[in-house]
């Protein structure tokens, strides 16, 4: 792997620019971390970081340079690999036509390894089955991913845990780690479309000692996790708790809102939405997010099967760390923490597992 | 409108109002340029908002705007089901009781007798209540006004015969989709959203305030979880009765919502 | 293609079968109609209403698929007043299928409930059809009420032509009924099988495939040799939106149809 260093992202961004990308990466905006587009590296959120814990997010001040001295925002990935609406097909006089694949050259600047693991569970459920989905492959191979090896991860992070982070490890096609002192990238490539691009901007070789720092921050940032789970045997553990008591404790404080699930970066659940025009002669679908908390989700013959929001926690919970293994041989969790932060009520996964198993 | 040569075959459609601001029909009359497209597709037969012709009945589908509040809108409820083949209510006040449905927690006289300068000229019933309390209702549009789309997609719905795409989890799910960060979490705002049906496409929260709740329950509220929240999130227990008791008060689970808010104290 | 795409079909016949199903012949508009294994569905689609997952009956003469719908809701509405000539969308055939060959030299029960005999249509049709590979050969239906009873004639001709030993009960009979009351699973008694050279094919409500396997566990037929078929809201068909999961099983890929040692466990899982 090829490792160099540059002194500022500009001339990265303007490259990527340049080659007919959008650059998407972190801004601040309504009081958060958000992705949109940029266009210089003073888009990026200098000295800002976050204060993360259960039901709740703050944006603070670092009072140094770091332009991404902050763990996982509320945006994922998702949005850009799954949008939450997207065209499906449109029927007319007995002939379908299905909706143009919309895969926009976006270059996602910051994502972190817990998002890159996401992506990676994103592909084995819409790419990797007997069904795969073209329009998935074609806006994944739009994409360009930078990641950022995270430094400080948040109150909710527990990706060690899972074994996805905090490194970037692989799935990215450049990835960043930010130094200090002096404030600087280490830039490693990992993959063609990444090497090019290297080449095109202006860095020197990486020394022994810019490795070195980079290694610091990604040991310094693994001590540093606000969460844990136990996942030995977590497959089996939880498949067989179905009769918990906690389910019914965690339900009374679950409000069944889906946040959970909208924010989480593999949650890949979808309903379709029927429309027709006024004259009915032309009938649209358009696949949107759903969620396993809504009712409708498990109808069936005018019923839900999972009524109770015991049943709909439950169902949340043990996909994502027990029977995503069987359907897809993956854990449904990268650890980012974001169903944690991002719960109205603060209901904490971790906590909930350990109570449970 | 259309006059009865161009209706002939078309699906009629009626528009009625009861205790009510309007404001739920003047969404229809906002659709504009859909406004045509329906037009041209159903004979807007009985719209007094927007013509004063009146077709005569029957009507393929009627929208009820407005709650029941007087001795001549217990009438006049039972004869726009008679004329009508399907019937939905539009709004709050249709669908719930409204805004004016706080009299039901109250004495209406005491109400009358401080506003009017002759209340004896006034009829009005003890309660203020839901089409649904007289008349069997084939869909209830909620919103407080409804929501634009929503009509569209339940007129449209009706011309096909398919069920309407109207969900009925909560806001939080369309102001994710929307890609609002969550107003609770990150700024300390109060926020009724995770317990008020969608349907409005979190329109407060895009805005950086709260949701009002102004669609009402959603499908399995759990207010009693969330006003543990709003009250660590600095809410009294007078503010927590407020928020529940607007447009949707009598709704069941907000009625429980603000009683239960008043008994943890 | 997208998965999530349908071809478009024609309705190539329709035939009523009680007041509120009927039973489809539907053909691609272009090219030949995929193969399909007994037990598997298919994603019909009603433009502009919706899409919904029907098994499949049989293969028409003409080529395409017999399926067989209830009008309950709005999209299963909307299939039962097409007419012939009408287009839809069909994708598929999707789902796993019922184990015939590991029936052969076996006796065979099949139970159904209600429209539960729509899927095992095509498995009563094989075993009428090569009725020596297999022993003895039953047929238990149950249904709400006689109108209720659908392929009444072909019920007839199972028994009458094809030697195969057919029973019906009702829960509620109307004054004409001259047949049985009551559950299905009261039926076992009355049919002859060597329980532990037997395999069964189990399809109707979950209650009833949860009784019926029961009782023919208990008296002593493998769990592994009764299959069901299992029902959970299939949206999409191909397991991508999540919702017709089942514990570990996207009931799509993994079912419909399963066997009982599979689905034991997590039937009896309230609200899995």
């Amino acid at each position: 792997m090829n490792t160099v260093v540059t002194e500022s992202l500009e001339p990265l961004i303007a490259e990527l620019r340049s080659r007919g990308f959008t650059v998407v990466g972190p801004t601040t905006r309504d009081g958060a971390i958000r992705f949109a587009e940029i266009s210089c590296s003073a888009q990026l959120p200098a000295g800002r970081g976050d204060e993360q814990r259960p039901g709740r997010y703050r944006l603070t001040e670092r009072h140094d340079d770091l332009v991404f001295g902050f763990a996982a925002s509320p945006d994922s990935a998702k949005r850009y690999t799954q949008p939450p609406r997207q065209p499906l097909l449109r029927m007319r006089e007995g002939t379908v036509e299905e909706a143009e694949a919309q895969a926009p050259r976006i270059a996602l600047l910051g994502v972190r390894a817990c998002d890159l693991a996401a992506i990676a569970v994103q592909d084995r459920v819409f790419l990797g089955g007997r069904h795969p989905d073209p329009a998935y492959r074609k806006r994944r191979e739009a994409m360009l991913l930078i990641a950022v090896n995270c430094a400080v991860p948040g109150g909710t992070c527990f990706c060690v845990s899972m074994g996805t982070g905090p490194k970037a490890t692989t799935g990215f096609d450049l990835a960043l780690t930010e130094l200090s002192d002096p404030h600087r990238f280490l830039i490693e490539t990992g993959s063609g479309r990444g090497a090019e691009i290297v080449t095109a901007i202006s860095h020197r070789p990486a020394t022994g000692d810019d490795v070195v720092a980079a290694e610091e921050v990604s040991r310094v940032a693994a001590t540093r996790m606000g969460r844990q789970v136990d996942t030995d045997g977590i497959q089996e553990r939880l498949a067989g708790a179905h009769d918990s008591p906690r389910w019914a404790e965690v339900a009374s404080r679950c409000l069944a809102c889906t946040n959970c699930t909208m924010v989480c970066p593999t949650c890949f659940c979808t309903t379709v939405e029927d429309a027709t025009d006024f004259t009915g002669g032309v009938a649209e679908r358009t696949e949107v997010w759903d969620s396993c908390f809504t009712l409708d989700f498990s109808e069936v013959g005018g019923s839900s099967v999972r009524g109770s929001g015991s049943a709909r926690y439950r169902q949340w919970l043990t996909h994502k760390f027990s029977t995503w293994f069987d359907q897809f041989g993956m854990s449904g969790c990268v650890g980012c923490g974001r169903c944690i932060t991002w719960c109205p009520t603060g209901i904490d996964v971790t906590e909930e597992l350990g109570c449970i198993l | 409108m259309a006059g009865p040569a161009a209706a002939a075959g078309r699906p009629r459609l009626a528009v009625w109002k009861f205790a009510s601001c309007d404001g739920c029909q003047l969404t229809l009359l906002d659709c504009e340029d859909e406004l045509l497209s329906v037009a041209a597709e159903v004979d807007i037969a009985y719209f007094l908002e927007a013509s004063s012709a009146v077709g005569p009945g029957p009507y393929d589908l009627s929208l009820v705007e407005g709650s029941v509040t007087t001795p001549d809108d217990l009438r006049r409820i039972q004869h726009v089901r008679r004329v009508s083949k399907r019937l939905v209510t539009i709004g709050a006040c249709a669908t719930a009781g409204g805004i004016q449905a706080l009299r039901d927690f109250a004495d209406v006289r005491e109400f009358a007798s401080i506003v009017y300068a002759r209340p004896d000229y006034i009829a009005t019933l003890e309660r203020s209540t839901p089409i649904s309390a007289h008349v069997p209702v084939d869909f209830e549009l909620r919103g407080c006004p409804i929501d634009k789309r929503q009509l569209l997609e339940v007129i449209s719905a009706f011309l096909a015969g398919r069920r309407p795409f109207v969900p009925a989890h909560s806001v939080c799910v369309e102001c994710k989709a929307r890609g609002n960060v969550c107003v609770m979490v990150a700024h300390g705002t109060p926020c009724l959203g995770p317990v008020t049906q969608a349907g409005c496409g979190a329109l407060c929260p895009a805005f950086n305030r709260g949701c009002y709740g102004c669609f009402g329950p959603m499908e399995s509220p759990n207010a009693r979880a969330l006003n543990a929240q709003l009250r660590e999130l600095g809410m009294s227990t007078p503010e927590l009765v407020r928020v529940y008791r607007t447009f949707n008060a009598t709704e069941e689970p907000f009625r429980q919502a603000a009683e239960e808010a008043e008994s943890d104290t | 293609m997208h998965p999530m795409t349908p071809a478009p079909y024609r309705v190539r016949s329709r035939r009523p079968d009680r007041a509120d199903t009927v039973t489809l012949a539907l053909r691609p508009v272009a090219g030949p109609c995929p193969p399909f294994l007994p037990g598997q569905f298919t994603m019909i689609y009603a433009p502009g209403v919706g899409e919904i997952a029907v098994s499949i009956s049989g293969r028409a003469r003409s080529g395409g698929y017999v399926q067989t719908i209830r009008a309950v809701g709005a999209v299963s509405g909307a299939l039962c007043r097409t007419r012939p000539g009408d287009v839809v969308g069909v994708r598929g055939p999707y789902g796993t299928a019922w184990d015939l060959p590991s029936a052969e030299g076996l006796d065979v029960v099949v139970a159904a409930g209600g429209l539960g005999l729509a899927p095992l249509r095509p498995v009563i049709r094989e075993l009428a059809a090569h009725g020596s590979r297999y022993g003895r050969i039953s047929l238990i239906v149950g249904t709400r009420t006689p109108a209720t009873l659908i392929y009444p004639g072909e019920l007839a001709r199972w028994r009458d032509r094809h030697g195969i030993d057919v029973q019906v009960t009702v829960d509620h009979p109307d004054l004409a009924w001259k047949g049985r009351v009551g559950l299905v699973t009261r039926l076992i008694d009355r049919i002859v099988f060597e329980p532990r050279r037997t395999f069964a094919f189990v399809c109707g409500p979950e209650v009833m495939m949860q009784a019926s396997a029961a009782e023919l566990v208990r008296r002593g037929v493998a769990a592994g040799r009764v299959m069901l078929s299992v029902e959970r809201n299939m949206k999409c068909g191909v397991g991508r939106c999540g919702h017709c999961q089942l514990g570990p099983l996207l009931t799509c890929l993994d079912g419909p149809v399963l066997s009982y040692e599979r689905a034991a466990g997590l039937l009896a899982v309230r609200e899995l």
